[in-house]
């Protein structure tokens, strides 16, 4: 297979379609084009910590037969919420078989998934299949001089057992901006909880939790914060929008980590989100440029 | 019919012998019942007659309608005539269709668990839970493509673990592309501006003004296609 199966999931086909984009203009450059896969469907969005709640792992199997109906055995996710509830049902049914049996049994008219798929998150490819030199050559427009502070949030790393990374001191993204010539700036909220969907319930409780997070990348020197999840990126980009003139937030731009990526692989500028755009264009020094 | 042979099936729980090889709603008709609602079309087009089976000795209930499923010995069976699922109301040219519209309307969708109950309740084999999947992201092409032939018998609604309306979903999601982005049918066009020029208002007028015997007469003598000018 000339690629690797993607799961996009739902909020990358409308709300953080930028996601995708970016992402697939990414590893096309690096030749390992993202193919997408047939007839899927939502992740289940959140793992289900009960232990006889197998109702709620079904969403995540489905996903893993299209991934074996395609002859394949590892699925690349770009959002980590879906990564992470993906890789968790992956090793809940990989480890027990009487739970998969009931799936399986369950779900009757699908052929009986028998484990094993590899659920991999996109900054593991990048790291273990195309390697940080690959990248670095193919960065043909350096993002040299901006500052990034990259921003894992909690499902990238945690659980321990499904982490992209270290869980404590995760260092891939920040390899990723390394490797195409950012600088990198060290946060103290990098793996905090931008307070995710308790955005519904309790607004003032993620706007205070996403701030934060602002606050810390803007005094540690940053020009954009990376993300690696729709959410992350809805929460924070909220917390810019209600409390923007507040410590320095103001001049942050957010985004999704593989846009400033695609950017110094040669994405157009006017592909580019504005908020990034106006960064890149008063940070970031191109050669020729007078 | 098959040559005066008889077959028992279960209406309700009650055993009744019918002939066999004609439909449910046939069989039900001959067992004494009269159907004034749940019946329509006869045909399989209008989605009113939604019944619900199961054979003999199987542990799982399948779904049909009634005019179109042959009796079958041993069949336990009863109707699902009416959902009563809510619809919402809205303005179809005052909507946007953007890519949240349909969760907007029908947030149950995001309760979707991919059991795919839905689908094995659709008795038009209808792929159910893919187009709810294809909602919850916004591909409003995609579920008006996959829920084309739905009569919104609404089965699956009544099956759905999360309550989902998926038949109403679908409507929605039809009704949103054909406005945002199917090209407007020209004859359709010409011949709206017809009837709002009047038209017809002169023979409506007519029948509106006619007396019951008149109206009768009217119906009596009516022209009546037959299967050989219908043919032709």
């Amino acid at each position: 297979m000339n690629g690797i199966p993607y799961f996009p999931g739902c909020s990358l086909k409308d709300t953080a379609s930028e996601f995708e984009n970016s992402a697939f203009f990414v590893m096309e450059k690096l030749g390992l084009p993202l193919i997408e896969l047939e007839r899927w469907n939502c992740c289940g969005t959140v793992y289900s910590l009960t232990a006889d709640d197998l109702m709620h792992h079904i969403a995540s199997v489905r996903n893993f037969i299209r991934t074996r109906e395609m002859g394949a055995d590892e699925l690349v996710a770009l959002c980590s919420m879906c990564y992470n509830t993906l890789a968790r049902v992956a090793r809940r049914v990989d480890s027990d078989g009487e739970a998969r049996d009931k799936i399986n049994a369950f779900m009757d008219r699908e052929i009986d998934y028998d484990g094993g798929i590899k659920v991999r998150h996109l900054l593991d490819v990048l790291r273990d299949r195309i390697g940080w030199e690959r990248i670095a050559d193919a960065a043909t427009r350096p993002l040299d001089g901006l500052n990034v502070a990259c921003y894992y949030g909690c499902t990238l790393v945690r659980p321990k057992d499904v982490s992209v990374d270290d869980s404590e001191n995760p260092t891939v993204m920040a390899d990723a901006f390394d490797a195409v010539g950012a600088s990198v700036v060290e946060f103290p909220f990098a793996t905090e909880c931008c307070g995710t969907y308790q955005v519904v319930d309790r607004p003032d409780l993620s706007l205070e939790r996403s701030y934060r997070v602002l606050r810390s990348a803007a005094r540690a020197g940053a020009d954009v914060v990376a993300t690696a999840c729709p959410l992350c990126q809805h929460n924070l980009e909220r917390a810019l929008d209600k409390l923007g003139e507040h410590d320095g937030i103001e001049n942050l731009a957010i985004a999704y980590f593989t846009e400033p990526l695609a950017a110094a692989l040669g994405m157009e500028s006017d592909k580019l989100p504005e908020g990034l755009r106006s960064v890149l264009e008063s940070r970031v020094t191109v050669e020729g440029d007078a | 019919m098959d040559d005066g042979k008889m077959t028992q099936i279960y209406i309700m729980g009650k055993a009744y012998d019918v002939p066999a090889g004609i439909t449910i709603m046939d069989a039900m008709e001959y067992a004494g019942y009269r159907f004034t609602r749940g019946a329509g079309c006869r045909s399989g087009f209008c989605g009113a007659c939604g019944t619900v089976y199961r054979k003999d000795g199987e542990y799982r209930l399948e779904f049909a309608l009634a005019c179109q499923e042959m009796v079958e010995e041993g069949m336990h069976l009863t109707q699902l005539p009416f959902t009563p699922a809510p619809r919402v109301s809205y303005v179809l040219d005052e909507l946007d269709p953007y890519e949240n519209v349909l969760l907007q309307f029908y947030p149950e969708i995001a309760r979707c668990v991919s059991c795919n109950t839905c689908t094995k309740a659709c008795p038009q084999d209808i792929e159910v839970m893919d187009y709810i999947q294809a909602a919850l992201r916004g591909d409003l092409a995609r579920v008006a493509e996959l829920s084309f032939d739905c009569i919104q018998c609404g089965l699956c609604a009544m099956r759905c673990p999360a309550d989902i309306k998926h038949y109403h979903v679908a409507q929605m999601a039809r009704r949103l592309h054909g406005v945002s982005a199917s090209p407007e049918p020209e004859h359709l066009t010409a011949r709206l501006q017809e009837l709002d020029a009047g038209a017809h208002t002169a023979e409506l007028d007519e029948l509106v003004n006619m007396d019951v015997d008149g109206l009768k007469a009217r119906y009596a003598t009516r022209k009546v296609e037959t299967a050989s000018e219908e043919a032709s």
